[in-house]
This record gives C-alpha cells, structure tokens and sequence, in this order.
C-alpha cells in the first residue's frame, strides 16, 4: 500500500483525473492510458481511492476534540513476489501516468523519481490476509482455460452404467496433452518459492506469538477489567448512513461477481485500546499468514485479499477488502459467520456496536454493525481485477482440477471425484 | 432499540391484516386494485372506516380485503409528514426506485423496468388493495368497494387471479406450488437471543415477518417509532422496545408484489428438445430444475422430523444428506430459494468439533459452508398464479419485515447469483435473466451431479420468465392504517 497526502485544492482534479481510468464507475479500464493495469501480468487487483474521513469528528463523543488530519491517496495493489520489483514495474512502464496522479499529492515534484517517491509512500500493512498464499495471476488464468477446454471436452450425457472413471480421466489427460503440445493451452509449473522468504516466514511465525502473547497474558488482570469497563461505556455511534454516500457506494457496486470494499475510522483514544488493536492486528496478521492461507479466512471462503493498515502515527485504521458475491451478502457472512473476528478487530473503532467481552454482541447488532460499516465505507474511484467473472469458487475448483490432472495414480474413487469437479 | 427483548406481550391479531396470516387459500378469486390517489380527503376518509379482514382465527372468511401503501402513497395519504419516516431504505425508494437496485435484483434486459406495464414513473401505484373471494363473487365484491371510495382514488392497474379449479395449487409450469412456508412463532414461543441454530427448523420468530417483535437475532428490526404527540387521537401501541414511543410500525409488515411473466411454451419446448422428444426423460428434467415433481415430492426425498414444527408433509426435508447435490441439484429453484441450512454445516457432536466448524479449519465442513444461515432469509409467500395462454404467471407475493435481508438477499444473492454454493456459470434455471458475467462468461446453463462422473449440464437456456411489474409495499397494522389515514376515535 501507498500513501500520500492529496494537496490542499487538489482533491477534485485528483477525482476527475482518477475517473478518467474507469471503463465503469469505480472499475478500471485494463487498458487505460494512466496505469494500464492489465499490462502487469503479475498484478491480481489494484485500487486508488481518496481516503477522505467524513467521520473523523465521531471522536468528539469521547472527548477529544476533532483533529485535523490530511486526506489521502492510497494506492494499493495485491501483486505475484516481491512487491519491491513490482513497483519498479510499474514504475518503469506507467511511470507518466503515475507522475499525472502523484503531481496531486503532497511533496510529489516533478523531477521526483517515480520509483523512489512510491517506496518512500510506501506504508507496513498491520494484518495481510491473502486467501491462497502462493497462487499467481498465471496459474489462475492457466486454470481458467484449463477448466473451460475440459468442461467443454467432457461428456454431459448421462454415464453409461459401468463407465469407467479412470479411463475417462486418461482419455482427459490426453487431450489436455495433445492441447499443451498445440500450445492452445499453457500449464507452467509453478515457481519455487525462494528460501528467504520461506525462512522469514518461519522466523515470523516463532517470533511474533512470542512477542505478543506473554504480554498480552501476563497483563490480562489488568487490561480485561478496564477494557470490560470500557466496552460498557463507550458510545456507540451507528446512525443511517447518508443517502447519498451510500448511492455513490452502491453505484460502483456489482459490476463484477466480486466487488472492492475500503473503509476508514479513528481509534478510540487511551493506551488500552492503542495497545490492544496493535496486538490483536498483529495476531490476525500472523493468522493470516500461517493458518489461514489456504482458501479461507476462519469460515468466509469469499475473500481474495483484506489488508488493515494504521494511519496518522496509530489514530486511524484503514481496512480494504476484495470479496466475491454482493454487499448484502458480504455483510451477512461477516454477521452470521465472523461476528466474533470483526469484533476483534474492529471493536476499537470509535462508535463501533457495544461488544461484550470482546468478541460477543457487537456486529451480531445486526443494524447498528450494518448502519456503521456503510457509514465508515468510502467510495473506490478505481478498482482492478485481473481475472473478471471469476469467483474465488472457480479459482479453488480449477485448481484442484489442474491438481488432479497433475497426479500420478488415483484410485476409482478419486477419479470419480475429480470428474465431477468438470 | 438494540436490546435483547426483556418483555413480550401477546400478538394482537385483530390488528394484523390476514394477509401475514393466511394465504385465503379457500377464496379461488382475487383481485389486487393499484391506485392512486385522486382526491386525498376522499380517500383518507376511506382508509380510516374501511375493515381489513384480520389474522384472528375464526370462520373463513366468505370474502377478504387487505390494504398496502408503497411510500409514494404514504406521501399523498399520510396527514403529517412524521408518519412517513423510519421506514426503510428499500421502501422508500421502490423496487424500482434506482439503477443499483434494479441491477441487483436481476431486473435488466428483458426485465427492465422500462418495460413494465406498472410499478415505475406514474405507474407507481399508491395504494394496493387485495381483495380475495369465491368463485363468481369477485366481480360484485370489487364493484361495491369502489364505489365506497369514489373519487379518492383512480384504478391504474388489476391484478386479477381466477384459475380453474384444478390449476389452483398449481403455478404456470405445472408444479404445485406453495408447499413450503416458513412456520411464523404465533405464540411466541421460539426461544430468543444471540446464539448459534445448529438444525435447520421452519418455525420462524415472527419479527422476521411483522414490525415490532424480536426478529431471528434477537432485535427489533428498524422500523417507524414516533413520538405520541404525531399521534394525536392515540391509536398506535406503544413500542415493545422502547415504551414511550409509539409504534407505527407495529403488526405491520413490508409487501413485495411481482409480476412475473412465464413463457410456458418456451419452457415446454426447451425441455423437449433437452429431452429429444423422450417424455420421461423430460419429466426428470424439468423436476431437476425446480428440485420437486409435478406434484410436489421433493427429489431429495421426504424425511420425518428433518423439519420441527411444520404439518406438511411434502415441506420436511432438508439437504443434509445430498451435500453434492445428486438427488436434488444444487442449483435447483427450490434449494437456491430455501437451502435449509443452520447457522453452522454438519458435523460430529462436541465442542472440539463445533470450534474447529467455528474456525472453518474442518475442511469437510467448509465445502458445505458456502451458504449458510437460511433463517436470516425466509419469505413469506402469497403469490397466485394468472391467466392463461401466452400471458400467464404469478404475481409473487411475499410478506417480509427486512425487505434487504429477505426478498432482495435471496432475490439478489440466491436467485440470480452465478456464483451460488460453488456453482457457475449458471442463475436460477426458472427464473434467470441469463444476463453474462463480467468476462462474457454465460450463465445460461444448468448442472446436475451425478454420483459417479461429471456432471450432466445442458447449456443455453432462454429465459423463462419475465417481470413485468413490481412495487414495494407497507402492509400496515390496522391501528397505524387508522392513525396514516388520520381517523378519529383512536382507543
């Protein structure tokens, strides 16, 4: 993620300049002469949007007066390895466009080096979910044609009694082979993952329990009773949301099967909420990083990447999220599935749902947690998705299809389940 | 107003209009008059005598007639401007009250609104009154209401239902229809709070379906609350949640009325063809598609007790035991509108168990999760089916009290969603618009697994059936009619 401060006068040229990227409101034009996204083979989604906090005077019901605090410009892009050469890329082959947008923000000078100004701009993620760690725009779209030539191969009579799986499945990997060597379908193997980043990974999963747990226990007498105290008098504040705010949400929405969500909000003051937001963000980062990276983040299967990231030295948190299906039913999964993890989460946001212990009530308040997260909602300007009209569904079927194909021997069981995965 | 319910009084049904009660089964005709408004005073001075047949059990009713606002109406009719707010988004706007929402519901194409014969511009009815009676009384019924408002309102539109004896319980298709409904908690019984259902179960607290009781989580579902003083004659009840308001919202509910246009030829001809002339093979066909027989037997088999609290036969079931979607696609009109699903997926008792389905680390469990909670989803349905020859249908009728969370959820995320439980490339087989996904992808097709290889999928389905209209509509409790209308008297 990118940040930058939109210079004072600036915001509306930026907005103007921002929708000239669209092909729709809010989504993107892969082709647009700015950042041509879907030049970046690598890049999974993108989103600009002006992070401008129309509830940052919400504070004032704990008594602390309005702050003053720049409106922004987030770039944020999920992208295959390492995010340093990604931005180079970028840099090199969009770096006019990027010049025209950063020439909106703060500091930007016209001899500023692309490439230096954005790893300068350049914000820590606190949490970073990631819903299959490792697979790329490449395999994801190898899979998509895969899955499509098969579907088409495959027959869709009722079986024959007695067919039998294997041999169907052998007569599809020939033909997969046949189509490979025509070179009408491309399966590259995947690239190994370098080692550093697997010995920092495992560096991260030994060290951060450590560092924020035992604190966090041994402090527990202290923290619960104040925070239990706290959750009972903290205001809430969870009004209907503006009419036209949420027309302008609803308006960039459902344009694909997935949708983008970015959301903005102050932190409650006092360093018992402060320090809580930090430990329980990083354990959600750690989370998502080494137990849920396979398709999942706990129950909700419809996530493609969701990032938290502090702003304003620790006052803000900005969340972003891609996520298949509508709005509604977002909202609902968070409700009936996670209400317990958004709690944890999200409950140090000033006005939040009143929380019991936590995790418990909260956004289980099913209007007041909807109400507030609209609330907090900001529109998009541009949104990217690489691979329109496919559901994280699709992408974990295609894989598993492609997984299949890839595997030595099955048994007649397996090859039966992995016909009907065509 | 986000409290746990503390206090309950008893449901006052002769309060309710009927309509949330019964579906007047008995009563073969009926008529839904559109108005509008006309001369206010005269139609006000209606509203505030007229008798709306009520939810109190008793003799059926030889005729019954029911009255409903869209907030276009409540804006002509209501005497003072605070008896139109605290109503809901969805029905302040209308259904077809802006592009997002029509968008949403699948209402593009063929369906859009721009097409309909009402529901949008000055076709936007002000008023729906239902009227519902025997064989060959309507007609006489109808001309003696009329008369009674005289020029308060003008007719714009009828929708009128008479189909022949044996075509009563059976929709344009040829299934049967109405069988399943959700069981509305009457009495009050269901136990209410915040945790999690781990069966599915029919009966329903009644907040999902009528204004001012606890709905499924627990919570009094927004509605209109005032201050007494905007109710000067004192009809409304006080609010169960908060006692020194009155509850305007209070035994009403929200009225969704559609018209939908089926194609029965196009659907004759579709399946013909599928089937190559083979008339059994038709039959399994067109039963996959809905998930039942003609008749009504469910295709994933009826079970005994799988569904508590409900006396029709043909409605316990649920799909625990065909997770694949063998028997009963996935994709079948029945289990895309009603997945019976608890608010976890199965496993095996215990608190080990139940924490790693919490988490979503049991693998099996996630790949039944995809959809889960139907009870946040249930409508209440009313429709009848109409006409006959190329114009025939149903207007859909459904009684909810959270028209985002009920019809336009299911509308939206269950009905025409092509990605529903994992499928793709497909909407509902009867009701899709077959619009494509972003990428050009089609959604026109329909797959049924089979237990031992891939699926059987047919491909480019037209589209069956079309909307032809639709409104939103406030059904209101008797008290808050009287109160809208600004009758005197008040109790």
């Amino acid at each position: 993620m990118m940040l930058a401060a939109v210079r004072p006068g600036r915001e509306g040229d930026l907005r103007r300049l921002l929708a000239t990227m669209n092909r729709e409101p809010g989504t993107a034009d892969p082709a647009n002469v700015l950042v041509p996204f879907g030049r970046f083979e690598r890049l999974h989604f993108a989103r600009l949007a002006v992070l401008d906090d129309p509830t940052l005077g919400d504070i004032e019901a704990h008594g602390v007066p309005r702050p003053s605090l720049p409106i922004y410009l987030a770039f944020i892009g999920s992208c295959d390895g390492d995010a340093r050469e990604c931005l180079a890329d970028l840099a090199e082959r969009a770096g006019v466009g990027l010049r025209r947008i950063f020439a909106h923000c703060d500091g930007f000078d016209a001899q500023d080096d692309v490439l230096a100004w954005m790893l300068a701009h350049r914000r820590r993620l606190a949490a970073n979910y990631v819903n299959r760690v490792g697979r790329t725009v490449r395999q994801i779209k190898e899979e998509a044609a895969l899955q499509r030539a098969l579907a088409a191969r495959v027959m869709r009579a009722p079986l024959p009694s007695g067919a039998d799986p294997q041999r169907l499945r052998r007569e599809l990997i020939d033909f997969v082979d046949a189509e490979v060597s025509a070179g009408r379908l491309a399966l590259t193997p995947s690239e190994s993952t370098p080692v550093r980043w697997q010995l920092a990974e495992l560096a991260h999963m030994v060290v951060t329990p450590l560092v924020v747990l035992p604190p966090l226990a041994l402090l527990s007498p202290l923290w619960i009773p104040l925070l239990r105290a706290q959750e009972e008098r903290d205001p809430e504040i969870c009004p209907l949301p503006d009419r036209a705010l949420l027309h302008e949400l609803q308006d960039l929405e459902d344009r694909d099967v997935s949708n983008q969500y970015t959301a903005i909000g102050s932190l409650k003051p006092g360093p018992v909420r402060r320090w809580l937001v930090i430990a329980l963000l990083a354990l959600i980062d750690w989370a998502a990083r080494h137990v849920f990276t396979r398709g999942h983040l706990a129950r909700v299967q419809t996530i493609h990447f969701a990032f938290w990231a502090f702003l304003d030295g620790k006052r803000r948190v900005v969340f972003t999220s891609n996520y298949d299906g509508g709005h509604e039913a977002y909202m609902d999964d968070f409700i009936n599935k996670v209400a317990w993890g958004l709690n944890l989460s999200f409950s140090h946001g000033v006005g939040w749902p009143r929380t019991r212990w936590l995790v418990s009530r909260g956004a289980r308040i099913e209007h007041q947690f909807k109400n507030f997260q609209r609330r907090h909602q900001l529109p998009t300007q541009v949104w990217y998705k690489a691979y329109p009209g496919l559901a994280l569904a699709d992408l974990e079927r295609n894989q598993r299809i492609r997984e299949g194909l890839e595997l030595a021997t099955m048994t007649n069981a397996q090859a039966a389940a992995w016909l009907q995965l065509l | 107003m986000t409290t746990l319910v503390r206090q309950e009084r008893a449901v006052e049904l002769e309060d309710v209009q009927g309509l949330v009660r019964f579906a007047y089964g008995h009563l073969p005709e009926v008529c839904v008059l559109l108005l509008r408004v006309k001369n206010p005073t005269a139609a006000r001075a209606w509203l505030a005598n007229v008798k709306p047949t009520t939810a109190v059990k008793g003799t059926p009713p030889k005729t019954a007639l029911n009255v409903a606002f869209t907030s276009e109406g409540l804006r002509e009719v209501a005497v003072a401007p605070e008896l139109r707010d605290g109503f809901s988004f969805e029905f302040d706007e209308g259904m077809a009250g802006n592009s997002a929402r029509t968008h949403r519901l699948g209402d593009v194409g063929a369906n859009d609104p721009c097409e309909w014969l009402w529901g949008v511009g000055d076709r936007v009815p002000h008023v729906a009154v239902l009227l519902y009676a025997d064989r060959a009384c309507l007609a006489a019924w109808e001309a003696s209401v009329a008369a009674q408002w005289g020029d308060g309102f003008v007719c714009i539109g009828r929708l009128t239902s008479a189909p022949p004896p044996d075509a009563l319980d059976c929709e344009p298709f040829g299934f049967k229809d109405g069988i399943s409904q959700p069981d509305p908690d009457w009495r009050r019984e269901r136990p209410l709070g915040d945790h999690d259902r781990l069966a599915y179960d029919n009966l329903v607290c009644l907040g999902e379906f009528l204004l001012g009781y606890p709905n499924e989580y627990g919570l009094y579902t927004p509605r209109p609350v005032l201050d007494p003083r905007h109710d000067p004659n004192g009809w409304l009840l006080r609010a169960e949640d908060a006692p020194d308001k009155a509850d305007l919202g209070r035994n009403g509910s929200y009225l969704v009325i559609r018209q939908l246009q089926q194609n029965v030829q196009g659907f004759r001809d579709t399946l013909a063809r599928l089937a190559n002339g083979d008339a059994a093979e038709r039959e399994r066909l067109a039963a996959a598609m809905v998930g039942r027989t003609t008749s009504g037997e469910p295709l994933v088999g009826v079970r005994t007790g799988a569904v508590r609290h409900d006396d029709a036969p043909l409605n316990d079931f649920d799909y625990e035991s065909d997770p694949r979607g063998v028997r009963c696609p996935l994709g079948a009109h029945i289990r895309r509108v009603n997945p019976r699903n608890a608010d976890l997926p199965p496993g095996t008792p215990g608190i080990l168990s139940r924490l790693c389905r919490m988490l979503g680390l049991d693998a099996t469990a996630r790949d039944r999760d995809l959809v889960a909670s139907t009870r946040f989803h249930r409508l209440l349905r009313r429709g009848r089916r109409y006409g006959a020859g190329a114009d025939t249908g149903i207007h859909f009728m459904c009684v909810v009290a959270n028209i985002k969370r009920q019809f336009e959820f299911v509308q939206s995320a269950w009905v025409m969603g092509t990605k529903f439980d994992g499928l793709t490339g497909e909407s509902d087989p009867l009701l899709g618009n077959r619009r494509p996904d972003a990428g050009g992808f089609p959604t026109d097709g329909f797959s049924m697994p089979q237990a031992d290889g891939p699926d059987r999928r047919v491909d480019h389905l037209p589209q069956f059936v079309t909307v032809r209209g639709g409104a939103y509509f406030f059904l209101p409790g008797i008290r808050a009619l009287r109160c809208i209308a600004g009758a005197r008297g008040g109790a």
